[in-house]
C-alpha cells in the first residue's frame, strides 16, 4: 500500500478523509473556519463538490444524494448548522442509505464569528451521533468512522471540529481510497422518507432505539480509550482540549473521547472510580461535564475553565495546576490595536464614506462590509447573522414608520444576498416596507477568501455556470424602484442613496464593482495617487476614508513651511490602489494620479 | 533540544507572507524527522490585521498552540506587532525582529502613536537578539516578496537542521524564474 506522511490542516484532513473513503457528493457554504474543506475536495477526482446558496441547501443536496444511496459529506461553520437545523433534525428521523457526515467548525474565541455557539448541543438536540478529532489525523480517520456509523445505524453523524483543530496543521498518514462503495441507485422507500405525521410517529421510536443502541456501542467504541497514568488526576476530555491537557498534565490519566454523544455512561462510571479526583476539560459549554453530573458522579469542570472563549494550554494549567498564566505586558496592553481593515481601493469604502456622512442607521451584514463598523467609518449600527439587515430594517420601518423614513437603509453583500437575503426582500416587497436596501455587490464571497456563488457565473469547480441578475431578481420579488451605481463615484452613489432612502416604498440600490482582490475583473487603475505637500490643508477629509494607503504625518510650524496646518496626509504608493476616492473628498485637488511609477 | 518540543511564534501584519513561512518551516522539521504541529488563525489575515502563527517541532508534540513564557524563538516580522506578545517570550528566546514598521489604522489617522524603541526593549529581553532590515534585503534581491524567505534564512543557523533541507524546500514552491531570487534571499538572511 503506498503510504505517506505529510503536514495537513484539519480542513485538508478532512477532505482527504473524504476522499479515501469514498465520497461522492459534497456540498457547503464558505464560512471562517471550515471554508477549506471544500476547497479541498474540489481537487479530488470522483467527488461532486459544489458551493451551494447556503447551508440549508448544502444539507438537502447532500440527504439526496444519501438517499440514493450515494457517501455525502456536508461541512459548514457553527452558525451554519442554525441554518440547517431544519433538515437536521428530521434526517435524524429518516435515516439515510449512503453514509452522510455533517461536519461543523465551531470557533470558540470567535475569531471570525458573531457568536461562539457550541455544536455539540445540536447533537444532543437532533439526536444524531457527533464524533470530534483532537488533530489532523484523526480528522482525516473520524470523517471514515462517521460515514460508517452512519451506514451501520442509519443516520446522520455530526463531526465537530473547531478552529484549532480546522487551522492547525499536524502529520497525517495519507491511504488510498478503499474499494468502491455500492453504486447509487433509487429506491422508493416512502413510510422511511415521507415524514407525514402518521410516518414521522413511527420514525421517532426508531430514533430512540438508535440513541440507545449508539450508546451501547460507545462502550466499546476504540476511539473513546482510556489511556491510565497516574491515578490522583483523571481527565475527561476530547478534542484539542485533550492535546492541551496532555501538553501540561501528561502524567494524568486520561479519557479521551472521540464520540462527545451519546456518551459511554459505564466507561465514564468505571474511570471515575478508579481516580482521585475527577476533572473534564472542555471548550465552550459544560456538555460533557453535565450529563457526567446528571449519572451522580462529582467532576470539576467549569468551576475550573471558562465558559467563555477558548481555552489554551495556560488556561487548562490553571484549571489542573491552580497556575496563574502570565499576564500581558504593559506594553503589550497599551498598543494601538491591529484590527482587520477594508483594503485599499475596496469597492465597500466608498460606500460607507457616504453612509457615514449622511449618518443614517444602518443594519448591516455578515462580511466584509461588517469592517464598515470601525472607526474611522463607523457606519454599522446592526449586525446579527447571515441576511438580518433586511429583516432588521422592515421591523424598524415598521415600528417606527414615518419617524424612521429617510434615516434608515440595510446593507448586505452579494452572496449574503443570495444565502439569505432573498426571502428578507421578499417580505420587504410583500409588506409594503419603507425599505431602502443597497445590495453591495463585489462578485464574490470575499470575507472567506473570494468563493464563486450563483451570482459570480462560476461554480466550485470552476466551470461557466448561469449568472444570476440582481436587478431582475429584485424586481420579480416585487421591488419596483432598483437603481445600480457605480460606488467610485461618490457624488452620483450620494444623490442616488439620499433620494431612495427617502422613498416611502421598497427599493434597492446595487454597487456593482469587483472585490479589489480579485483576479477575474479589475475597476481600479492600480496607479498610485500622490498628496501635493504643498496644497495640502491638512483637513483630514482623505484621512476619512479610513484608506490603510493614507497616512497623517504631524507637522510643527516649521515643518509647516508658515501654512496654518498640524500636519498633512501622505499616499503610501506600494498600497495605493488608484481608486480615487480620495482625490473625490479632496477640496483643494491636492491629491493627483501619478503615473504609476 | 534534544528531548524538548522547539516553540517558534511569528508575528506580523497580515499580507507579510507570514503563513508561507511558516508552511516552510514545518515542512523541513517533519522532513528532519521531528513531529510538528502549527496553528494560526486566518479568518481576517489578508485584511491587514494581526497575524500569528505557532510552530512547535520535537520527538512528540501534543498542544499546536504555544504557552505563554515558553516560546524559544521569536520572529517578528514588524516592529509593533512584536511588542504584542511580550509575555511569550521565554527567559532566553531568541527573538529576529525584521526592521520595519507598518502603521496601524489608529496610527496612520494620527491618533496614537507608534511606539518608539521597540528593537531595544526586545534586544533586552532576548537570549539571543538579530534584528534585520529584511525589506531592505528584499528590494536588494529584486522581490519585496522576499521578506520572508530572507527571515528563514536568519532563523536557519539557530536550529539544527541542514541548510540543504531548507533550500531544497523552498526551491519546490516557487518556479524556475523565483527560484534564483528566493536563494539569493536565503543567503543574504543567513548571512545578515
Amino acid at each position: 500500500m503506498n503510504e505517506k506522511r505529510i503536514l495537513l490542516s484539519g480542513n485538508e484532513a478532512v477532505a482527504r478523509g473524504a476522499y479515501e473513503s469514498g465520497v461522492k457528493v459534497a456540498a457547503a457554504y464558505p464560512g471562517t473556519p471550515s471554508t477549506e474543506i471544500l476547497e479541498n475536495i474540489r481537487a479530488y477526482k470522483g467527488i461532486y463538490a459544489e458551493w451551494s446558496p447556503n447551508e440549508k441547501v448544502a444539507l438537502e443536496m447532500g440527504m439526496g444524494a444519501a438517499f440514493a444511496g450515494a457517501r455525502a459529506l456536508v461541512a459548514m461553520k457553527h452558525v451554519g448548522v442554525n441554518v440547517a437545523a431544519d433538515p437536521l433534525f428530521t434526517m435524524a428521523y429518516t435515516g439515510l442509505r449512503g453514509g452522510l457526515v455533517l461536519v461543523t467548525a465551531d470557533d470558540p474565541e470567535m475569531h471570525s464569528s458573531q457568536n461562539e455557539q457550541d455544536s455539540r448541543n445540536y447533537a444532543k438536540f437532533a439526536k444524531v451521533p457527533m464524533l470530534e478529532p483532537s488533530d489532523s489525523q484523526e480528522a482525516k480517520d473520524f470523517t471514515g468512522l462517521a460515514l460508517e456509523l452512519s451506514e451501520r445505524f442509519d443516520t446522520p453523524v455530526m463531526l465537530r471540529s473547531t478552529t484549532r483543530i480546522s487551522h492547525s496543521k499536524s502529520i497525517v498518514l495519507l491511504k488510498e481510497p478503499a474499494e468502491q462503495t455500492a453504486e447509487p441507485k433509487l429506491v422508493k422507500d416512502p413510510l422511511k422518507f415521507v415524514m407525514l405525521p402518521a410516518n414521522a410517529r413511527k420514525r421517532h421510536p426508531v430514533v430512540e432505539k438508535r440513541m440507545e443502541d449508539l450508546s451501547r456501542f460507545a462502550e466499546t467504541f476504540p476511539e473513546n480509550r482510556i489511556e491510565w497514568g497516574e491515578n490522583k488526576i483523571g481527565i475527561i476530555t476530547s478534542g484539542i482540549s485533550y492535546q492541551y491537557a496532555k501538553e501540561v498534565m501528561p502524567e494524568a490519566s486520561y479519557l479521551k473521547l472521540g464520540m462527545v454523544y451519546p456518551l459511554p455512561q459505564e466507561l465514564i462510571r468505571s474511570f471515575a472510580s478508579r481516580v482521585e479526583k475527577l476533572f473534564v476539560v472542555e471548550d465552550l459549554d459544560p456538555f460533557i461535564e453535565e450529563q457526567v453530573r446528571a449519572m451522580g458522579i462529582a467532576i470539576t469542570g467549569k468551576a475550573a475553565f471558562p465558559l467563555c472563549g477558548e481555552l489554551t494550554p495556560a488556561l487548562v494549567a490553571k484549571g489542573l495546576k491552580g497556575f496563574s498564566p502570565l499576564p500581558v505586558d504593559e506594553i503589550s496592553r497599551n498598543l494601538p490595536a491591529r484590527p482587520p481593515i477594508m483594503c485599499p481601493g475596496c469597492p465597500h469604502r466608498g460606500i460607507f464614506s457616504i453612509l457615514s456622512k449622511l449618518k443614517l442607521y444602518v443594519t448591516g451584514d455578515i462580511g466584509c462590509y461588517t469592517l464598515g463598523f470601525l472607526p474611522p467609518l463607523s457606519a454599522i449600527d446592526t449586525c446579527v447573522c447571515m441576511g438580518a439587515s433586511i429583516g432588521n430594517a422592515l421591523g424598524l420601518d415598521k415600528a417606527l414608520g414615518e419617524e424612521a423614513l429617510g434615516k434608515v437603509v440595510a446593507v448586505i453583500g452579494d452572496s449574503t444576498f443570495l444565502h439569505s437575503g432573498i426571502t428578507g426582500l421578499l417580505d420587504v416587497a410583500y409588506n409594503k416596507g419603507a425599505v431602502t436596501l443597497i445590495i453591495l455587490d463585489n462578485h464574490t464571497t470575499a470575507m472567506t477568501g473570494r468563493q464563486d456563488h450563483p451570482g459570480t457565473g462560476f461554480t466550485l469547480k470552476g466551470e461557466e455556470a448561469f449568472q444570476v441578475d440582481l436587478v431582475r431578481l429584485a424586481k420579480v420579488l416585487g421591488v419596483k424602484h432598483v437603481k445600480v451605481v457605480n460606488p467610485y463615484q461618490l457624488a452620483a452613489t450620494e444623490r442616488v442613496i439620499k433620494r431612495e432612502v427617502k422613498r416611502p416604498e421598497p427599493s434597492v440600490i446595487i454597487s456593482q464593482a469587483p472585490c479589489v482582490l480579485s483576479r477575474r475583473e479589475r475597476a481600479v487603475t492600480g496607479k498610485p495617487f500622490l498628496v501635493n505637500s504643498e496644497v495640502c490643508t491638512g483637513c483630514r477629509a482623505c484621512l476619512r476614508l479610513g484608506c490603510p494607503a493614507i497616512m497623517w504625518v504631524k507637522e510643527n510650524e516649521n515643518e509647516a513651511g508658515g501654512k496654518k496646518r498640524k500636519g498633512r496626509a501622505l499616499i503610501d504608493h506600494f498600497l495605493c490602489n488608484g481608486c480615487t476616492l480620495c482625490e473625490q473628498v479632496c477640496k483643494f485637488s491636492a491629491i493627483k494620479e501619478t503615473n504609476g511609477q | 533540544m534534544d528531548n524538548k518540543t522547539t516553540n517558534i511564534l511569528i508575528v506580523g501584519v497580515g499580507g507579510q507572507g507570514i503563513i508561507l513561512a511558516s508552511e516552510i518551516m514545518a515542512d523541513v522539521f517533519l522532513e528532519a524527522g521531528f513531529d510538528v504541529k502549527k496553528s494560526e488563525v486566518h479568518g481576517m489575515a489578508q485584511r491587514g490585521g494581526s497575524v500569528s502563527t505557532h510552530v512547535r517541532f520535537g520527538p512528540k508534540v501534543f498542544s499546536p498552540l504555544i504557552k505563554e513564557g515558553e516560546v524559544d524563538i521569536f520572529m517578528s516580522f514588524e516592529e509593533l506587532e512584536a511588542l504584542r506578545y511580550l509575555h511569550y517570550l521565554g527567559p532566553k528566546s531568541t527573538i529576529i525582529l525584521n526592521r520595519q514598521r507598518l502603521n496601524p489604522p489608529a496610527v496612520s489617522l494620527g491618533n496614537e502613536a507608534y511606539p518608539e524603541g521597540a528593537a531595544e526593549i526586545l534586544s533586552r529581553r532576548a537570549g539571543k537578539f538579530k534584528g534585520i532590515p529584511a525589506r531592505d534585503l528584499a528590494l536588494q534581491v529584486g522581490d519585496v516578496r522576499a521578506v520572508n524567505i530572507i527571515l528563514l534564512g536568519a532563523l536557519q543557523p539557530f536550529l539544527p537542521i541542514s541548510e540543504k533541507i531548507w533550500t531544497e524546500n523552498i526551491l519546490s514552491r516557487f518556479p524556475a524564474q523565483a527560484q534564483k531570487v528566493n536563494l539569493e534571499a536565503f543567503e543574504l538572511g543567513r548571512s545578515a
